[in-house]
């Protein structure tokens, strides 16, 4: 790892003055410290945003749950409110990695590293998320714009995430047998008026998917599922799953998911 | 004394490495210290054009870079294979250069080039990115099977082909097939698997300048063994005034077996600076260039009668060696393998060859098992495969060819010297409720799973070795073992062993044995090993041989110790040293109750002045103190057996494989702690099933190390097994006074056979290994199921 100064910011307004293009923000570390470790990044600030009050913990209402962005995924987990009213985003948080990492990863760090293959990111557009942000609401739809890569500015910190709560809604996960991220990691939200099925794991980066929900919308049955046609074109081939074996288990994963709802 | 042979006595190790406190290589830190950091080849194969380290050698903290041109300069010799072994036209096997430091070419991602030396490690790593090395890129070969067809990619050496070697009477063999009713066919691959162990190498070298003494600290699993090939191949340092110490090493599997470029770098770098050098592998340079394990391509025929009777075996394999042929890389895939392809089975005619090839990979040396795990995937798969197509039942199949005389001398190599094949195999269908599996299969069915069952009743030979034996067949040693028992003059011993243990629990199980024999309490003995230093020359710990030749050498010179204790026991009681007892730590002279405890008698040895109204209590002509050194020889190989009976349910909608149920009974011989031997088990059964369904050394076309960290490399975990269930039958081996088999490798050798015959019974056809959940899921989907289909 090379060196850099470490620093903690207390305050929102503090972190984004303290950052630039050579900085940047720390959460858990789960995923920024082993990259610089294998010296895949290097930065001369990292920017401590732990200490800062008034992301973190969990508020909820009937429409919705507000999560600071760093709320670590075992709180998440634990939460008696979040499993009360989106049981599926605890269960989503319960398979998160190992013990390790769950007591420190971050749901705001999850969200803005956008990996191909995390979980939190599905949840995000199956629930029609808004991103809070220290300069605006980003709603999900738009965060999220490919590999690793989100619509937040340099410097721009996420500061919760509001979930909107669906009637019913499940998540299933089939885990890379070596890392435990998802191969495919299908989420299904039934809102009042429309059905969202975002899938992470799979793919470049996680999308929607326009036939599992035209067919959900339909028909909000497994046998709905059944009929559906996925398309193994868009999708990733790796030493640990092929685009045609990809597609198989989104339809077996979203089956899953209905079946948890 | 209460028996400790025998008993389950908690692991005296276990404070010590529960609690944080055990002391490895990367824990020791020397005044004046400076760190190693090595460049590697980030291409498979390369022509090296140039390297330039002219700016490494000025950055910041940077004591000393070297490159192959400084060790070829300094006369440092190359790495060396330890066994070589004669092809079928006579010829040595061929064995490429292998310098400490590439020179003018690299063979696979991760040879070592050069290394830089600084004042820290930050600094030694920042330097080896200014390291510019200039390549002139080759095409690589990757496959096993491709290898012999491939360009020379090692000058001289033909079809990259090392060694084409054969094993048994081709004539006979073919012969016999000509008289078969049936012959069944088998094509296996046996996977690329990384060793892991959970410590990762590590090194320091420390030069005394003054008294001209190196020592090296290394995560050795024979560090006497190091220092010889050390100072006679590598030309590193003369052996009496160089020490090794391989501290407590965590882990070994065969990975820590070879002297690596690595340790004959520092050693070297240290005399070169005149400071120690320390190096610890990362993570990734442990998955790129530990030695990897198996990758075999075998083909395998066996001719059956129409009653069932196995009459001939062929089997003809390819194993690739990686880039270079590392101290047992030859002997893994030929003596410790075809011997051992006949499993337990009375097999009159077989052969066996092995062609040995290199490709642009890591090197492959041995691996937990060594060649019998790849031999008892063969034999095991064939079996099982010949009962399904004569329509037998599997159990049966191998009982009626199972070997039921001892000693039994097999057709290939080895004289068996005892077993009892059907009491392991009988107590192992009992235990796992056999004749109820259907009924199992079919409760499975209705929940949506496929089961399957998969027997495999495995042998090995370990136990090494006879060194006669090996050294006719291309061993560079013997195979003995040494041991020297130290009483100190206050009563209590120290053993030294030159076996060492990585995991193996030799401090416990040792004591026990010397706690029996010598009356001793085993808080009052302490097992040293580890230190060139300290203990007589010593082999080492690999193929589970600790017990069987260790453990007997350790018996020996406690005989040696008694007998001394005799004479002078007699000597103090006023009696002749036959007529003297030993039983439970006391000298009892016959028909008296005059006795003297062995702490008495070791006092005595240590203070031979005035003792009571003897004068001196040593006889004439005996020594003072009482320290016993003995070497045992063993007389054969020891070879364990039994039987593993594995059930998995697999998911027909996505292909994922769990073990549902998992039995095993084998014959170790004696055991002496049966909860170490079940830790053995528990932990070579996870492995066996980690080659069977997830571990995979996967590179790409270009030679790239696709699976190399635990995002892709996957390792069996515990969530992966079912509750094992563990029994034992016994029939002592002959060739120790122990009577101990080994039990070190066991559940690595049988369990891949066991899980893939299970999977392979589940599917309904061919799976190789790792049986992934997308490798089965797309059998079955060839197989025509509808829900892997939908
Ligand atoms: C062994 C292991 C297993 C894992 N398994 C899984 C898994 O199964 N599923 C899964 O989804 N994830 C998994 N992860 C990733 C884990 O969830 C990480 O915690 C998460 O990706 C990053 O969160 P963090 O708080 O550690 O972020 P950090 O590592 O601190 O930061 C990651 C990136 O996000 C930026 N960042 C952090 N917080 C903010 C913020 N509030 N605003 C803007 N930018 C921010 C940082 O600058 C950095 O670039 C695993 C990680 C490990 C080490």
């Amino acid at each position: 790892m090379k060196n850099f100064n470490f620093k903690s910011a207390t305050s929102t307004k503090e972190a984004t003055k303290l950052s630039s293009v050579k900085t940047t923000f720390l959460a858990g570390g789960m995923t920024l410290i082993p990259a610089m470790k294998l010296r895949l990044a290097a930065y001369s600030d990292l920017i401590n945003i732990k200490k800062i009050k008034g992301i973190s913990g969990i508020k909820v209402s009937s429409k919705s749950i507000r999560i600071g962005a760093t709320t670590t995924h075992a709180e998440v987990a634990a939460s008696k409110e979040v499993g009360k009213s989106i049981p599926s985003l605890a269960v989503l948080a319960e398979g998160i990695g190992d013990p390790q990492v769950r007591n420190r990863g971050t749901i705001g760090g999850s969200i803005a590293n956008n990996d191909p293959a995390a979980d939190y990111p599905s949840a995000c557009l199956a629930l029609n998320a808004i991103i809070h942000t220290s300069k605006r609401k980003i709603a999900a739809d738009k965060f999220f714009k490919g590999m690793f890569e989100t619509d937040l500015k340099k410097g721009e910190l996420i500061e919760s995430i509001e979930f909107q709560v669906p009637e019913k809604s499940g998540y299933a996960k089939f885990p890379n047998p070596a890392s435990r991220y998802a191969i495919v990691g299908v989420y299904i939200a039934k809102f009042k008026n429309e059905v969202r099925a975002a899938i992470t794991g799979a793919g470049n980066y996680v999308f929607r998917s326009n036939e599992l929900e035209k067919a959900l919308s339909a028909n909000f049955s497994t046998s709905a599922i059944d009929k559906v046609n996925i398309s193994s074109k868009e999708l990733n081939s790796d030493i640990h799953a092929s685009a045609e074996y990809r597609a198989h288990i989104i339809k077996v994963m979203a089956k899953k998911a209905l079946s948890f709802s | 004394m209460a028996n400790l042979v025998g008993a389950r006595i908690e692991r005296k190790e276990d404070k010590k490495f529960l609690t944080g406190k055990g002391r490895y290589t990367a824990d020791i830190n020397l005044s004046n210290q400076t760190y190693a950091y090595f460049v590697r080849s980030p291409h498979a194969r390369a022509k090296i054009t140039k390297v330039d380290h002219s700016k490494a050698k000025k950055a910041p903290g940077v004591v000393d870079v070297f490159t192959g041109d400084s060790v070829t300069k300094d006369k440092i010799g190359g790495l060396i294979c330890g066994w070589k072994i004669v092809s079928q036209d006579g010829k040595d096997m061929k064995c490429p250069p292998h310098p400490v430091l590439a020179k003018d070419v690299v063979n696979f991602v991760g040879d070592h080039v050069a290394v830089v030396v600084a004042e820290t490690l930050e600094q030694a790593k920042n330097a080896a990115e200014l390291v510019n090395v200039s390549y002139k890129l080759l095409k690589p070969v990757i496959k096993t099977e491709k290898a012999t067809s491939f360009e020379n990619i090692h000058e001289g050496i033909d079809n990259n082909l090392s060694f084409d070697f054969i094993l048994g009477d081709k004539g006979k063999t073919n012969e016999a097939f000509s008289k078969a009713d049936k012959v069944v066919k088998l094509d296996l691959v046996n996977n690329r698997l990384i060793p892991n162990a959970m410590e990762p190498r590590a090194a320091i070298g420390d030069y005394n300048t003054s008294s001209d003494e190196l020592t090296l600290y290394t995560a050795s699993q024979n560090p006497h063994l190091d220092r010889l090939i050390m100072s006679a191949f590598n030309a590193v340092h003369p052996e009496h005034k160089f020490r090794i110490v391989s501290p407590d090493v965590g882990g070994g599997f065969g990975s820590k077996i070879n002297v690596y470029a690595e340790d004959v770098v520092v050693a070297y770098a240290s005399k070169k600076i005149g400071r120690p050098v320390k190096w610890v592998a990362e993570r990734s340079e442990s998955f790129m260039s530990d030695n990897h394990g198996r990758d075999h391509v075998t083909h395998a025929e066996l001719a059956l009668k129409s009653d069932g009777k196995i009459i001939g075996l062929k089997v003809d394999t390819i194993a690739n060696l990686g880039a270079y042929s590392l101290v047992l890389a030859a002997v893994t895939p030929t003596y410790l393998y075809a011997p051992l392809v006949l499993g337990i089975y009375d097999i009159p005619a077989a052969c066996c060859t092995v062609k040995g090839v290199y490709t642009n990979t890591a090197p492959t040396d041995a691996y937990r098992g060594a060649g019998r795990p790849e031999a008892t995937y063969v034999i095991e798969r064939i079996v099982t495969e010949a009962a399904k197509e004569i329509g037998m039942d599997q159990a049966e199949f191998r009982k009626k060819n199972f070997i039921n005389k001892f000693p039994h001398q097999q057709c290939l190599v080895h004289n068996i010297d005892s077993g009892d094949y059907n009491a392991h195999l009988d107590k192992a269908l009992e235990l796992s409720d056999y004749k109820n599996f259907e009924n199992r299969r079919s409760q499975s069915a209705k929940k949506g799973k496929l089961r399957g069952i998969g027997l495999s009743t495995y042998f090995e030979a370990c136990g090494v070795a006879p060194s006669a034996v090996v050294m006719s067949i291309g061993a560079g040693v013997g195979l003995w073992e040494s041991a020297e028992i130290r009483f100190n003059p206050t009563g209590n011993v120290s053993v030294f062993t030159g076996t060492h243990s990585h995991g193996q629990s030799h401090d416990t199980t040792f004591a026990q044995i010397v706690g029996d024999k010598l009356g001793v309490s085993i808080e009052n003995i302490d097992i040293v090993h580890g230190d060139t230093d300290k203990g007589p020359f010593g082999m080492g710990t690999y193929g589970s041989r600790s017990l069987a030749v260790g453990g007997t050498a350790i018996v020996k010179a406690c005989d040696k110790i008694i007998a001394k204790g005799k004479k002078v026991a007699a000597k103090m009681l006023e009696g002749k040293p036959e007529d003297i007892d030993f039983k439970g730590g006391e000298f009892i002279l016959k028909n008296s109750n005059k006795k003297k405890t062995i702490g008495e008698i070791a006092f005595a040895c240590y203070l031979p002045g005035t003792f009571g109204d003897v004068k001196s209590p040593l006889p004439e002509g005996v020594e003072p103190g009482l320290i016993e050194t003995s070497f045992f020889d063993p007389s054969n190989f020891s070879f364990p057996s039994g039987s593993h009976i594995c059930e998995v349910e697999v998911d027909e909608e996505t292909g994922e494989t769990k073990l549902v149920k998992y039995t095993v009974v084998d014959d170790f011989g004696t055991v002496i702690n049966p909860l170490i031997v079940e830790g053995q088990v528990h932990g070579g059964v996870a492995q066996g099933v980690g080659q069977a369904l997830y571990e995979n050394a996967h590179y790409d076309e270009s030679g790239q190390l696709t699976s190399a960290s635990y995002m892709d490399y996957t390792m069996p975990r515990a969530d992966n097994l079912p509750q094992i269930t563990i029994d034992y039958t016994c029939t002592p081996a002959t060739s120790n006074p122990l009577g101990a088999k080994g039990c070190g490798e066991a559940g690595t050798i049988a369990a891949p056979a066991a899980v893939m015959n299970a999977v392979i019974d589940a599917v309904g056809s061919d799976v190789s290994m790792p049986a992934t959940a997308e490798k089965v899921w797309k059998v079955l989907k060839k197989n025509g199921s509808k829900k892997a289909a939908a």
